[in-house]
Order: C-alpha cells, then structure tokens, then sequence
C-alpha cells in the first residue's frame, strides 16, 4: 500500500516531534485543508455550507472541548451545553458592551468567561469522580439554564427572553446578523475552528496533556509524580469549557443567529457527549469523524427519500431518522467500542503492515 | 511430545493470538497438560505466558485479542469457542495474576462465589468450604474479614480456595508468587502440590520464579517470545545449562564479571 514510512527518516528532533511524521499524512491533511477552504467555498451552496459545514465544525470544536475533559483527564461532564451557553451569552453582553471591537476577537474572549464558570463547577472534581461528578455536572447544566431564562441582564431584558445577534464586522467584512453571507461566516468559522484545533493537538501532546492522561489513568499514580490534582483537574475543566464557551459564541453569532435559553439544553450536552464517545474518547481526529456522523448523518437519512422521489410524511422521515442513526451508533459501539478514532488507527496499522495480516 | 503416558485434561495445539488485529503475540504454542499433573509454563515477561492461559479460558476478548489458529481441547472437547463461564462449568478455572479477589465481600462470602455453579446442594458447598479452610487454616482465622484488607498472601490463598470451591479438574495458575514473601510463596507451592497430590486437581502453572516452579511442577514448557523453545520433565529442565543460566542464574563456571561480557552472553541454543 502507499501508507509506509518505508524511507522516511528523522534527522532531526525537531522532524521527530513533528506532529504528523509521515508524508502520506501530511499529504492527506494537506489535501482535507485544500478542500475545507476552497473546494467547499466554491462549489458548495448556501444550503451546504449553512446546514452542513457551519454547524458541523462548531460541533466539532465543542466536542474537542468535551473530549479535552473526559478523553484526556477523565472527568466525565454532562454540563457541556450550558457551558457553551456561558460562551453565547458572555459574547452577547460583549458585542453590546462593545459593539465596535473585532467580533471574532469578542467570540473567543467570551471562552474566557466559560472557562471561569467551568473552573468554579469543576471544584467537585477533587473529591468526586466519575458518575457522581457527572451529577455535579448535571447541576450545572440546570442551574445555568435557569441563570438563562431568569436573569433578565444576560438577554438585554429582551421581552421575547432571546438574544438576537446584532450585525458586526471583523476585518470590513460583515460576519454577523441578518446580512452576513454564509460564506463569509463559513471562513471565520473555519478559521476559530483550525486555529484551536491546532492549539488543541499542541497542548495535549505537551506536558499539560500529559498530566491529563496521567490523571485520567491513574489518579493517585499521578498524584506520586508530583502532578497537583486540584490544578490539574481545574485546569482541564477550564481548557474544556473555553473550548466549549467559543463553540457557543459561534454557534449562535455565526450560525444560528438567535438563541433562547433552551438552546443550551440538556440535549446538546448529550449531543456532545454521543460525539465525543462515537468519534474516540482521547482523540481529537475522533472529535470530527464523531461530530460528522452524529450532525450529517440524519441530515443525509432526512434527504434520502426526498431524492428518491419518495412521498413520506416529514414526521415519519424524522421518526426513522432517530431509529437508523440510534441502532448505527448501538451498533459502531459494538463493533469498535473505541469509536471511530480507534477504528481509523487500525486502518493504519493495517495499510502499514500490509500485505502481511502482521 | 506428550508429557506423560496419562490422558491429558488439557491440550493446546498449535495456537496463534493476535491482539488488535495486528499485533501477533504467540507463534504457534502446543502444550498439554495430562491428568492429575503440575504443567509449569516458564519464561521471561512479556514471553506469553499470561496470553496462553488467557487463550485457553477465553478471556482475550476482553483485551481485543483473539486466537486466530489452532486448538484448545479440554477432556478432548474443542473449547476455543466456549465463553469463560462455559468453561468453569465444565471445570476449567484460571486464577488471575494479581488475585481480583471480590474486595467488599468477606473471605468466606469471596470463597462461597466459587460454588457459584455448583448445583450440588449446600451440604456438599459447606464440605468443601471445610476442605479448603484444611488447606489454608489461615483463611479459617480472616473468615470474616473484608477480603479487601487481608494482606496479598491472604488474598492469593483465597484467590485459590475459590478455584478449588468449583470442584475444577484443572486450574490454571497465574503467577501465585507475585509480591509475595519467599517464605509465602514455599508455602502456597507447598498447598498447591499437597492440593494436587490429595484432590486430583491438573494445574497449568505459569511463573517467572524458575526455580520453585520447577521444584513442585512434573513437567515444564519455557516460551520465549511467544514461542515454545523448550520442554521436558522438571528434572531435566532443571539441569539444562541453558535454564540453568539463564532462568536459574546459575552458570557452568562459576561466577563470572560483568566485564567477561562476551563469555558471560552464551549463545542461545534454541534460537
């Protein structure tokens, strides 16, 4: 096969830290970059890059921030909603504080005010593990909804309760609002998302990544290597709900355009977390390919009968939708329990080895 | 290369495991194990042993491995195919390395989960709860303690009694010295050989500690890097220079510097 590091050699350590080693890899994300940022804006339309491609990378961006907590340091967390809540409603109050500054610049600042609450609600996390800590994620989940709907301030005392995103411009380039051009906000989006997927790949190669899976693996070995638990642990909760709170700005200021309180409900921590778990916990390729078949799956089963020329009611097309895309994921998570990023590793191993079965 | 004249209880044939796919740990290892014997399976870490008793009570799933060759027989019956609970049913009992005893249940509640599937009737579980604690007394004196807090001894005789409350006609053993004092570990062997004398019971019995494996095993395989390089009774295995020097730290001419370092790497017959 062509997938081989037959006479590929490292010279250098800077050539052996590299992120992708191999060619082919370099070559394949050479190729999927190519794609995202040409091929999509030319050949897509506004219904693709709109219902596909935007929400698709947000999703993405937030299940890297899921995953950063529970695939690298374990700490399962149910709360991912609100906290992306936390990020839409800080980058409101910004753009209305603010409404001359950058609006990108304002969307990941927001993250900052997610991570905040992300280290308050990941205080429990010292004491508590696993599914007791997923309840005290569960509390947050709840309690900030409640913040959402009830505190009158964080929606401008907006008489519908919702928060309607004002046009704003980053660069001359309107990017928000009811006059933004997908394509202008598929750009920003892609951008915000390579950038800190990017930043992501870094840090958990590094030493901080490190502690996480040390923490993840083993608590208390880690605790015997000098590693702060409670810095540790917060510290995770905080990158997380950065990364959670900047996929909530964009969600609503670069796709969604409006928000209510129950956008951030429990369903999309689930929804999340179903990404996080289906792509690989542990692994930020995995954080894509699971975003991809949890967001474009139904989108795809939806328009099935539609091409076909067939008359189903939209009810019983949504109906069936749910029951394929629940039975597929049953059945990936018995065919490889380690998601779609384990599946893919094998692949490798695989085409490397290849034709010998080992 | 049957290890004795009785009927064996327990063969492998030629079996092959790859874990994930894509990794082949054991090349093709044979082994029996006959009737009311002590089979030692030797070798360094990492050489497969703990993969050829996994295969055998088919718990490599667990681990994504899987034996793709070969064949288990137990009393004759292909077994490769069974699931772990089918094989105690059919008296096939592996005590795990590192012991997994039930850590919040008492020794005796831990000992009585090995009478799980028996169907036999109480009185015969209580004669046999009677026969272990003959065994081991010291698990009659911590009956009532949480098995969480005995020390590692204590919890590898358990480990054991409960095994043998299955009524098993073979065990597969997985390093029972494992971060055990010396002084335990002569006294589980010495259980273990007077429990094979007495009761019947074959053992399959893997080890890193050469020289007390060797001492209470009949027979005895090395596996080096997934493959079985050598076999034979105790007796001969025991006086092998190879094993001598390289499982036994024993050497035809003495002791030699680490500066000889060319004299000191014998050459590996088998390799």
């Amino acid at each position: 096969m062509l997938y081989r590091e037959t006479g590929q050699f490292r010279t250098s350590y800077a050539a052996d830290q590299a992120i992708f080693p191999l060619r082919q890899d370099r070559i394949g994300l050479a190729a999927i970059a190519l794609v995202a940022a040409l091929a999509v804006p030319l050949l897509a339309d506004d219904f693709f890059i709109n219902t596909i491609m935007i929400p698709f990378l947000i999703f993405a961006l937030a299940s890297i921030g899921l995953n950063l907590l529970t695939g690298y340091a374990g700490l399962l967390s149910l709360g991912t909603g609100a906290f992306m809540g936390v990020g839409a409603y800080a980058c409101y109050k910004l753009t209305t504080f603010f409404p001359e500054v950058n609006v990108l610049l304002l969307i990941l600042l927001s993250g900052f005010f997610s991570a905040g609450i992300g280290f308050v609600f990941g205080l429990p996390s010292l004491r508590i593990k696993g599914f007791y800590l997923a309840v005290a994620t569960l509390a947050a989940q709840f309690f900030l909804d409640w913040c959402f709907n009830r505190i009158g301030w964080l929606y401008n005392y907006n008489a519908s309760g919702a928060i309607e995103v004002p046009t704003r411009e980053a660069f001359g380039i309107v990017l928000t609002g009811p006059t933004a051009t997908p394509l202008a906000r598929y750009m920003a989006v892609l951008a915000l998302v390579v950038l800190m997927t990017w930043l992501a790949s870094n840090l958990v190669r590094g030493r901080i990544g490190r502690s996480w899976m040390m923490v993840r693996d083993m608590d208390i070995a880690a605790e015997l290597m000098g590693i702060r638990l409670l810095r540790t642990k917060l510290l995770a909760f905080a990158v997380s709900s950065f990364y959670c709170g900047v996929a909530g700005a964009m969600m609503v200021f670069l796709w969604l355009g409006a928000a209510e309180a129950s956008s951030f409900g429990i369903n999309v921590s689930f929804q999340v977390l179903f990404m996080v778990i289906i792509g690989g916990l542990g692994s930020l390729l995995g954080s894509f390919m699971g975003a991809a078949f949890i967001w474009i799956l139904p989108i795809v089963i939806r328009a099935v009968p539609a091409t076909l020329g067939l008359d189903i009611g939209a009810a019983t097309v949504e109906h069936v939708s749910f029951m394929l895309v629940g039975g597929l994921i049953i059945f990936i998570l018995i065919a490889e329990p380690h998601g779609f990023a384990r599946l893919w590793q094998v692949a490798k191993q695989k085409m490397r080895t290849w034709p010998f079965p080992y | 290369m049957s290890a004795t004249s009785a009927s064996p209880i327990l063969e492998v044939n030629n079996i092959e495991v790859v874990y994930d796919h894509v990794i082949l740990v054991l090349k093709g290892v044979s082994l029996t194990v006959p009737e009311g014997g002590i089979v030692a399976l030797l070798g360094a870490n990492g050489a497969g042993k703990t993969t050829t008793l996994k295969a055998v009570s088919n718990l490599l799933g667990a681990e994504r491995g899987e034996v793709t060759k070969g064949s288990i027989l137990l009393g004759g019956d292909e077994v490769q195919s069974l699931d772990p609970n089918e094989l105690v049913r059919r008296g096939c009992i592996q005590v795990m390395e590192g012991r997994h005893c039930f850590g919040h249940l008492t020794v005796e509640e831990n000992l009585l989960t090995g009478a799980f599937t028996r169907k036999d009737g109480a009185a015969a579980i209580r004669a046999d709860l009677e026969m272990v604690y003959g065994y081991f007394p010291r698990l009659r004196e911590r009956r009532r303690s949480l098995a969480g807090y005995t020390s590692g001894g204590e919890q590898q005789m358990c480990a054991i009694g409960r095994a043998l409350m299955a009524r098993p006609r073979v065990i597969l053993l997985d390093e029972p010295s494992m971060g055990l004092a010396p002084q335990l570990v002569e006294e589980i062997f010495e259980i273990v050989a007077q429990l094979n004398r007495e009761s019947g019971v074959s053992l399959l019995l893997a080890e890193q500690n050469t020289n007390i494996a060797l001492r209470y095993a009949t027979y005895g395989y090395i596996l080096e890097n997934g493959r079985v390089v050598l076999d034979g009774d105790a007796a001969s295995l025991g006086s092998n220079e190879d094993v001598k020097e390289f499982y036994l730290g024993m050497s035809s001419s003495g002791r030699r510097s680490f500066r000889d370092i060319k004299s000191y790497k014998r050459r590996k017959r088998w390799l």
